[in-house]
């Protein structure tokens, strides 16, 4: 047993990892089906979009890049379904360099192929613009000026979903699915609190914590966090996405990682106790 | 009044003048269709902000001012501040490199511009042991600021000649090509010291964690809450929010700059004070109080 | 001057953004959105400096063939080949440039982020040592909003997920409130010393 502890306590990283993949990929392929219920956040960020009346105009900003496309994906289709299952006008951007063709091929999928909606009149992707929260204020006086052109590179002028679009008094909603900065938090302090708009957040796990001030405040009527967030979403919406089958995944890896702290701190006592 | 002195004025002047007149034109202008053209010259709504600012700046500057004065002024030990003499003392010994990662915002993040202060003093600290001072920016605006800052720093200690520009070395904006590239640094070049100061987002566990597997001593830093557990269980010293922006005053002991770190603290204690009295006033049924820190 | 100029520009600057914010008025807003619009053509231009930044300080390596310099060259074809790429070929969809950032970057990126899972299970492995009272409570707190936050949590225990959320809402986020409220005063104090020019070093001044 002494050697045995000796060992765990010296433990090489790489045996950790082989298991952390284990846990991860066995679940995918041999799924458990673990029942969840859906917590308040999650409910706050489906009610808000519920509640835009049919027909309307939200901004959808993408705030991401392909580093946390499998965290962030599975909010962004089941995102897209509530908000085309209701006919809402969809008016996306990024301000990540990275993101605009993540958001062009989410927008392909579900607008185009799968509600077989119209490109610029339906929906529209404006594509990226260089500043971070500079563009969100600059978008607060004109938004035709800020991205005078869409990501196709069509005049706003010429896009019909686009016309009396001027400001954030225009749309009904903001959808921000954030992976860092800029994203959520600038959205808040730069948009939120300057035009008082409504606004929700699907964030990855980490940053998680660092909205909920502003989910408990109602500055975020909804907060999606990671993937676990974005599986209880998929429940409201009624859609079995990548969230809700990768949780099977995440649960597994996170007992391994308890598991391998027990162990950590079993060994760690029972060598102190010897005195190594 | 000198030459210098009438050039500042007419230049202050120039400018004001100009922004006034921009102004000016924009009242003549019509208004965008569809949209109200405000004249209110002050937003009510935001008096209490107004207020607050005013308070906590008076507060600030009037301690910046008795400092100036020569007032002496006590500050408490930070261990991961004095911890970073401590890195750059064992990195000379061992004759290794000491990175400096400066977070991966731009200039307009203030953390950054924290982060900026703290490297033109640890660079100030290393010319004198005279070992390498790897920088590497994700952020092209942010590679000038840090080469002047570490210039500075070796011209304030003496040693300009040992000041090498290569050193400080833009990698990508990318994040994670970033931190692809910086872990690459840590695992090639072994610095005996790694100072992660700045604004973090996902790459700060990629950045410490391979730290930690090459030995070095890691101090971090950071106002970004969501990347503080990650710094504390990878690192051996670690600064909390506001701990970052006192560095400047800590290690350069001057008395003007310790002076803002006294009128931050009155600050908080107001902040304590007020929460305290709400605490008590809404448990009791008095909404008045908490109303008048509502922001519209 | 070489001093004074940019203290000024800082102050003003500064001072302007802090008034913009308590200013309705159109004009001023136009006025504040169009000096927004300057600041984003500058943080566009700042580009052209990254991009000397990495050709002077490879070019001298692989000119003197120093270690690696083969590396050196291939991070600065690759990134002239991309930028022609987008330059001359366009970035949407179907274009050489959208090939590569679909089948290179994307998975790059994506595995750059994957990794993050492997390192949170080592550090805490070697982290979460019950050494002393706070280290139990931490592993403790640790462990329970860990295993309460996926689904089975919620097998092992209904209340489980409502447990950890309060943990989330009330300690967690008054220990996080503590730190914001004193980040932001350090915050404040910081920008107040920048734009008066008490503070310089950023500056490469004493």
């Amino acid at each position: 047993m002494q050697k045995f502890f000796e060992f765990i306590n010296q433990l090489d990283r790489r045996i950790i990892f082989i298991f952390v993949a284990l846990a991860i990929i066995l679940p995918l392929l041999f799924p458990l089906n673990i029942k969840f219920t859906v917590t308040e956040p999650v409910r706050g960020f489906y009610e808000a979009i519920d509640k835009v009346p049919n027909g309307s105009k939200v901004l959808f900003a993408c705030d991401f890049e392909p580093g946390s496309l499998p965290e962030l994906y599975p909010m962004t289709y089941a995102a897209l379904e509530q908000m085309l299952k209701k006919d809402l006008k969809i008016i996306a951007l990024s301000l990540w360099p990275a993101g605009p063709p993540l958001v062009e091929k989410a927008l392909t999928d579900m607008a185009q192929n799968e509600f077989k909606r119209k490109y610029g009149v339906d929906y529209v992707n404006l594509g990226f613009k260089e500043g971070r929260e500079v563009v969100m204020v600059s978008m607060g006086s004109s938004i035709p000026n800020t991205f005078p052109q869409d990501y196709r590179g069509t005049k706003v002028s010429q896009i019909p979903i686009m016309q009396g679009v001027n400001n954030f008094k225009d749309v009904k909603l903001i959808v921000n699915i954030s992976a860092g900065y800029p994203g959520t938090k600038e959205w808040v302090q730069q948009v939120q609190a300057r035009y008082n708009i409504g606004l929700v957040s699907g964030c990855t796990a980490v940053s998680a914590p660092e909205y909920y001030p502003y989910y408990q405040s109602k500055q975020l009527l909804g907060l999606l966090g990671g993937m676990k967030g974005a599986a209880e979403y998929e429940i409201l919406v009624n859609r079995i996405g990548l969230g809700r089958r990768g949780m099977d995944a995440q649960s597994m890896a996170h007992v391994i990682i308890f598991l391998f702290i027990l162990l950590g701190n079993l060994a760690y006592f029972s060598l102190k106790k010897k005195g190594t | 009044m000198n030459n210098r002195k009438i050039s500042l004025v007419i230049l202050i002047s120039a400018i004001w003048l100009t922004l006034c007149s921009q102004i000016l034109l924009a009242q003549e202008a019509a208004p965008p269709t569809g949209t109200k053209f405000d004249y209110h010259w002050f937003d009510t709504n935001r008096l209490n902000v107004f207020i607050t600012l005013a308070i906590v700046f008076s507060a600030i500057l009037w301690f910046i001012a008795r400092a100036k004065k020569g007032k002496s002024l006590f500050i408490r030990r930070i261990a991961g501040l004095d911890a970073i003499e401590e890195a750059v003392g064992r990195a000379t010994e061992m004759g290794k490199s000491v990175l400096y990662i400066p977070g991966i915002h731009d200039m307009n993040d203030i953390q950054t511009v924290a982060s900026m202060i703290i490297l033109g003093n640890v660079a100030k600290t290393i010319a004198r042991y005279d070992i390498p001072l790897i920088v590497p920016i994700r952020q092209p605006f942010v590679v000038p600021v840090a080469e002047e800052a570490v210039r500075q720093g070796y011209l304030s200690a003496g040693r300009p000649d040992a000041f090498m520009k290569d050193n400080i070395r833009f990698i990508s904006d990318e994040q994670f090509a970033y931190a692809a590239a910086v872990n690459g640094i840590m695992l090639r070049e072994r610095p005996a010291a790694n100072l992660l100061l700045g604004s973090f987002y996902a790459e700060s566990l990629l950045l410490a964690e391979t730290g930690a597997s090459t030995g070095a001593i890691q101090v971090a830093g950071t106002a970004n809450i969501h990347q503080l557990p990650f710094f504390v269980v990878a690192c051996d010293y670690t600064l909390i929010g506001e701990e970052l922006f006192a560095a400047s005053a800590y290690l350069s002991r001057e008395p003007k700059l310790l002076g803002s770190l006294k009128g931050s603290d009155l600050a908080k204690a107001l902040i304590v004070l007020a929460i305290i009295i709400g605490t008590i006033l809404e448990t009791i049924g008095v909404k008045w109080f908490t109303k008048l820190f509502v922001v519209q | 001057m070489r001093k004074e100029v940019p203290l000024i520009i800082t102050f003003l600057a500064g001072a302007f953004f802090i008034a913009d914010y308590f200013i309705p008025h159109t004009g001023f807003s136009d006025l504040a959105a169009k000096i927004n619009g300057w600041a984003i053509i500058v943080l566009a231009a700042s580009y052209i400096l990254g991009v000397l930044n990495i050709l002077r300080i490879n070019y001298g390596r692989v000119a003197k063939r120093e270690k690696d310099w083969i590396l050196k060259l291939i991070l600065v074809l690759c990134m002239f080949f991309m930028l022609g790429a987008g330059i001359f070929g366009g970035i949407t969809e179907g274009t050489l440039f959208d090939w590569f950032f679909v089948n290179t970057f994307t998975p790059m990126q994506a595995t750059m982020f994957a990794l993050l899972a492997f390192y949170i299970a080592s550090a805490a492995f070697r982290a979460f040592r019950v050494r002393t009272v706070q280290a139990a409570l931490l592993a403790i707190t640790a462990v329970l909003v860990m295993i309460g936050r996926v689904p089975i949590g919620e097998t092992i225990w209904k209340s489980f997920p409502d447990f950890t959320e309060w943990i989330m809402n009330v300690p967690q986020l008054a220990g996080k409130r503590a730190i914001l409220i004193g980040a932001a005063l350090g915050a404040i104090a910081t920008g107040l010393k920048v734009i008066t020019g008490l503070e310089r070093t950023y500056m490469g001044q004493d």
